[in-house]
């Protein structure tokens, strides 16, 4: 891929005649990132392709034999893939839906004259940017039923979160939205103060409500940006791992990718895992495709 | 009418101001109850109603570096005063300090750790961060044949999830030795974070103007010494956020180091949430250590903080 790219030359190149040429130069700097990358992200992935159609078990010395598509249709045909997928989509829409309400509502509220603003955005900034795994270890302390904070603060006795089967999806995606909604405030902050004022001023001559003005000139215009804080958030939510994975063990709790990290580090169904991996491979894919086209689109505004 | 607008609007903008202050509280709960419980004594770690003030104190840190285990008998007034002040701290929480048979003091695993996050964070941001730059140049400023399709594939691979390209990887490691090794998670990083710092700088490359550098061809530079004398310095600003970005990403990390690493070369993320075993564990320990982990993060937030946006949305959103 790397050579057929680099073909044409800069015919207006000046610095040709004196040094490296351009076209060196443009190719010294180009492929070894492109080489790089399909050595350790791509010729992995191959790998991978061959093994998931063999029943290769990486925890024993037995040679791997081809077995065509048995795991693919053995996978699609799983109920209990299928539920792993089901709380996948569970937690991605409760945690996207969660942030988009908080981030969207807080951004609202910062979009005025506030004093100490810059200030405060960082201080909400500062959760995202923080380590997933290690933060969401302390949680557990937080939801702890006898001594954590929350039930003491909000009055539940010793309710039981992390360990209830039908509570710790979303206490995951409570944390989740902790973590995240700074994310979508974020972006919408940069939406909300792209708004030309001139449009409020316009719509308050016409003695349009707020309700009208909010849906019919902010959403409208805020819609590109926020739209890339969704996608952005439910692919990061579909591929979630460390919060899931540290706060429970709980089967309710089991998303799909918890579930490929069992397959093939806990099982060691390696050929197997292999073909779920390129399952969902597939969907990330195809989120990451509609995803640039957004950043792109917003980029040329 | 136009007064009744304005003072409504007054009272709502109050409104908004409590709410955020509020909010803002319950977001950075979570930390200062961290940073709080990392002072604390043990005994004052799980207490109903929970414990908010308190005497600080620095045992925590002390049990986090080093190795203990329980006393079996109060410690004589001789030991105790032979000891030094922090291992008095120790005592005073019911256990010892673990001392080889030289009398050496015995570490905990957690410095090592947090060494390894050093070593690893570092090495793969300076790689990522120095090959992002230069191809970020190349596609910025030449003709590249299909170049969005090239910077879609670069961008994809960051997409991947951690878990897929770790299978294919961890047997690869495998096969060359690279499990459990600082170079086998410098490789991963690097990889992962490229991609994000083409994407990023080449935001930051395309605001330098091109007439810099077409000046400095002119005046004879040749187009290498162009982009080292002219272009890196405009890019310093960019330069810089991109690595705290890649620094962050990395530091943080943690599906990839759970599964290539376990002892030598492990990080601090899976190190950490290892401490809880089975039993009660001792939150003031996990929240020193977390607290240490999280320290540089927060200082990079607030210096990188008018970078975050661009940052976050791959250099698309400028402002």
């Amino acid at each position: 891929m790397a050579t057929a790219v680099m073909t044409t030359l800069d015919p207006n190149s000046r610095s040709a005649a004196r040094g490296m040429s351009d076209l060196t130069i443009r190719n010294l700097f180009i492929i070894p990132t492109i080489v790089f990358l399909i050595v350790f992200n791509i010729f992995p992935l191959i790998y991978s392709l061959g093994y998931s159609f063999t029943d290769f078990r990486a925890s024993s010395p037995a040679a791997a034999n081809f077995v065509g598509l048995q795991n693919y249709r053995e996978l699609l045909n799983d109920p209990f893939i299928w539920s792993n997928f089901a709380i996948t989509a569970k937690y991605v829409i409760v945690s996207v839906v969660g942030q988009v309400i908080v981030g969207f509502g807080v951004a609202l509220l910062l979009n005025r004259d506030i004093p100490l603003k810059g200030l405060l955005t960082t201080l909400l900034l500062l959760p995202m940017m923080l380590s997933m795994a290690v933060v969401g270890l302390f949680w557990k302390l937080l939801y702890d039923p006898s001594f954590g904070i929350i039930n003491y603060t909000l009055g539940l006795g010793s309710f039981e979160w992390l360990s209830n089967p039908d509570m710790a999806l979303y206490a995951v995606a409570i944390t989740d939205i902790w973590m995240w909604s700074p994310f979508v405030m974020l972006l919408s902050l940069a939406g909300l103060s792209a708004v030309p004022k001139h449009l409020y001023e316009a719509a308050a001559i016409d003695r349009a409500g707020s309700f009208y003005t909010f849906f019919r000139i902010t959403l409208p215009l805020v819609a590109p940006i926020l739209m890339i804080a969704v996608i952005f958030r439910t692919m990061e939510a579909f591929k979630t791992f460390d919060l899931a994975y540290i706060l429970t063990s709980q089967p309710t709790t089991e998303v799909i990718s918890i579930r490929l990290y069992k397959m093939a580090f806990q099982e060691w169904q390696t050929g197997r895992s292999c073909a779920l991996a390129y399952i969902v491979l597939i969907m990330i894919l195809a989120i990451t495709n509609i995803y640039v086209k957004y950043l792109n689109k917003v980029k040329e505004r | 009418m136009a007064a009744v607008t304005t003072s409504t609007e007054r009272s709502l903008n109050k409104l908004a101001i409590v709410l955020v202050l509020i909010i803002t509280m319950i977001f950075l709960a979570p930390i200062y109850w961290i940073a709080s419980t990392a002072f604390k004594p043990r005994n004052l770690a799980t207490t109903i109603p929970p414990t908010v003030i308190f005497q600080p104190e620095i045992s925590p840190f002390v049990k986090l570096f080093t190795k203990r285990s329980q006393l079996r008998t109060a410690p004589t007034p001789e030991q105790y005063a032979a000891a030094p002040w922090w291992e008095r701290l120790v005592f005073d929480g019911g256990e010892k300090v673990v001392r080889s048979g030289r009398g050496e003091v015995q570490w905990s695993g957690y410095p090592s750790r947090f060494m390894n996050s050093l070593i690893v964070a570092i090495t793969s941001t300076v790689l990522a961060v120095g090959m992002g730059t230069f191809t970020a140049y190349g596609f910025s400023r030449f003709k590249v044949k299909g170049e969005a399709d090239l910077l879609f594939f670069i961008l994809s691979t960051r997409m991947l999830p951690p878990v897929v390209v770790a299978i294919p990887m961890f047997l690869m490691y495998r096969a060359v030795g690279l499990n459990d090794t600082h170079w086998g998670l410098i490789i991963l990083y690097t990889a992962f974070n490229l991609s994000f710092s083409v994407w990023l700088m080449k935001g930051f490359m395309d605001e330098i103007p091109k007439e810099y550098e077409e000046a400095a061809l002119v005046d004879g530079y040749t187009r290498m010494e162009a982009f080292f004398k002219i272009v890196l310095p405009e890019a310093a600003t960019g330069i810089a956020a991109t690595a705290v970005f890649c620094f962050i990403t990395a530091w943080n990390e943690y599906a990839f180091a759970l599964i290539m690493t376990n002892r030598r070369a492990q990080t601090a993320p899976p190190f950490i949430p290892s401490q809880v075993g089975s039993g009660l564990p001792d939150w003031t320990v996990i929240a020193a250590g977390t607290f240490l982990f999280l320290l540089p993060v927060a200082i990079f937030t607030f210096l990188l903080r008018n970078h975050l946006l661009r940052g976050m949305s791959f250099g698309a959103i400028r402002k």
